[in-house]
């Protein structure tokens, strides 16, 4: 609020100046407004002190950072270290969720009205078009950061003890991931959708043994159709969901049971 | 409770035959603090019999002892047997070791002090001994560790918010793509899988379908599940881990340059093109 350092305290103006600006800053600080929104008990607090106990309740006392141990390892901050790829791939993960859950509210998965719902998405909806993009290009970016993410997991050894489970949780979860991208694909229900899906289907055709059943099973009919979108579209946005999501918790829980970040090179 | 180790049995019986005390199993127990309530009545009443003499005979033997070993400071001793005095009674320790009746008289009065000190004039009790064993080691030595707040929280903000820059400015450009109805009837030239399957696609073009399809990606899987179970060398250097290391590195290369073939030199009829004769056939 203050804009204490807005001088450059230059001679005898800039110490008015300052002087000045220190007086609007207290009388702006002081008021009855200010002090209403930021007092102890409000939405924001007041005086926070830069000190290891605040520090310390930052995390303690948030929810959403409680995922984070109070402290970590100096050499896990740094970004050329981990890249942030894992991280980045879980904020991919929620921002899906969100593009997502709009996406839902202009689209009916069945074989009349999918595609046209898309197309209706793109040109009649406020920022309908943007958020498709942004969900579509996130999926796409996630399968990399997430694949990439195991690369350097690998390359730094860190699926070592006591991190072997963990890392068998990381690919499953990289299964996961292909396999919401992939019954997503399918949804817009255009020529792209109907033709890369019939190709991945039919390799999964080709188990032995059970190989037709699987694939019935998968498309919900003896071809792709309508029933295949309904299923798809299900598992995409509710059944993957929600096991990805039990994935992660073990996952990221996983992480700090197992010492936190593995050491240093 | 654990028991107490061989060595400082010994060396308490020795501590003891150079005392002058009764060494044995009964003086064992009476450290043992198995039997404080006998030895605490046996503290009571053994003084109030013949306090003084007890008294004054356990400081001098007490201090002769110490002073011989030299380990107690000749101040502390001297306050210790002042404190020694003022619990026996108002009347000084030299006075009572002088005159045995009036000495009688005062430490009977002050008949609860005198448990203060045990048979062998100790002023403390061996509770229990513990073995160092049984005691919980700290096995973790300290680490070089800084506060989430601000350090990774503000790393991981500016994460966050370059990688929403680059999803909305790329999506405000780059249009997903949208081609026409879904038609059965329609094959499309070339059609191809999602981009992260075209690798399989591509293995399609050189085995049977069982193999490229199920049995590769299968193996590929599963090798990257029973990678840390196969892979025992403890060391996370690169260089300890060179062949580890080029085996993963072959396994991405071997995967990458798949999906790329698949996805940029693959035209109609899923046959080998130079993306710069003959245009890209890729969708995102």
């Amino acid at each position: 609020m203050a804009n204490g350092n807005g001088s450059n305290g230059n001679g005898g103006i800039g110490v008015k100046l300052r002087e000045r600006s220190k007086k609007l800053g207290d009388s702006v600080g002081n008021s009855q407004v200010m002090t209403s929104i930021f007092r102890p008990g409000s939405i924001f607090r007041k005086g926070y002190t830069d000190s290891p106990r605040n520090r310390s309740y930052v995390i303690m006392n948030n929810v959403l950072y409680h995922l984070h141990p109070v402290k970590v390892k100096r050499h896990a901050v740094k970004v050329s270290y981990t890249l942030c790829l894992g991280g980045l791939s879980f904020f991919l993960f929620i921002l899906l969720t969100v593009t997502g859950i709009f996406l839902m509210f202009f689209y009916r998965p069945t074989e009349a009205l999918a595609w046209s719902n898309v197309q209706q998405l793109e040109t009649a909806v406020w920022f309908g078009s943007l958020v498709r993009n942004m969900h579509r290009w996130a999926a796409h970016l996630m399968v990399l950061t997430v694949f990439l993410h195991m690369s350097r997991v690998f390359y730094h050894g860190a699926y070592k003890a006591p991190r072997e489970f963990n890392w068998v949780i990381g690919v499953i979860l990289l299964t996961l991931t292909l396999l919401l991208s992939f019954t997503g694909y399918l949804l817009p229900w255009d020529q792209l959708a109907l033709w890369a899906v019939t190709v991945g289907t039919n390799m999964m055709g080709y188990t032995p043994v059970f190989g037709g059943q699987i694939r019935y099973a998968l498309l919900g009919s003896k071809e792709i159709s309508g029933d295949t979108l309904l299923r798809w579209y299900t598992l995409h946005v509710l059944l993957l969901p929600f096991v990805i999501v039990i994935f992660m918790a073990v996952h990221f829980w996983r992480v700090r049971k197992d010492g936190g970040l593995s050491g240093p090179l | 409770m654990p028991e107490i180790p061989e060595h400082l049995l010994k060396r308490s019986a020795e501590r003891r035959k150079q005392l002058g005390l009764p060494t044995g199993e009964e003086g064992g127990e009476a450290t043992e603090a198995a039997a404080p309530e006998a030895g605490a009545e046996a503290e009571a009443a053994a003084p109030a019999e013949t306090p003084a003499a007890a008294a004054s005979t356990s400081d001098a033997g007490g201090d002769a002892v110490t002073e011989d070993k030299g380990g107690v400071p000749a101040h502390l001793l001297e306050r210790s047997r002042r404190r020694k005095a003022a619990l026996t009674g108002d009347a000084g320790a030299p006075a009572a070791a002088a005159a045995g009746g009036t000495a009688t008289a005062t430490a009977v009065k002050a008949a609860p002090a005198p448990t203060m000190t045990g048979p062998g004039g100790h002023t403390q009790r061996l509770l229990t001994v513990v073995k160092s064993g049984s005691i919980q080691q700290t096995r973790a030595e300290a680490q070089d560790k800084v506060h989430t707040w601000p350090h990774l929280l503000v790393v991981e903000f500016a994460a966050i918010l370059a990688m929403t820059a680059i999803v909305l400015i790329f999506s405000a450009i780059v249009r997903a793509p949208l081609l026409g109805l879904a038609d059965v009837n329609q094959t499309p030239n070339p059609s191809k899988a999602p981009w992260y399957f075209l690798g399989l696609q591509e293995l399609l073009t050189m085995f049977h379908p069982m193999v490229a399809g199920v049995t590769i990606p299968g193996m590929g899987l599963f090798l990257l599940i029973v990678a840390p179970y196969v892979d025992k060398n403890p060391s996370n250097k690169p260089e300890d881990r060179k062949f580890v290391i080029s085996i993963f590195t072959i396994f991405l290369m071997f995967w990458s340059v798949l999906v790329i073939i698949g996805s940029f030199f693959r035209g109609p009829g899923f046959n080998f093109v130079f993306p710069w004769n003959d245009g890209i056939f890729f969708e995102l």
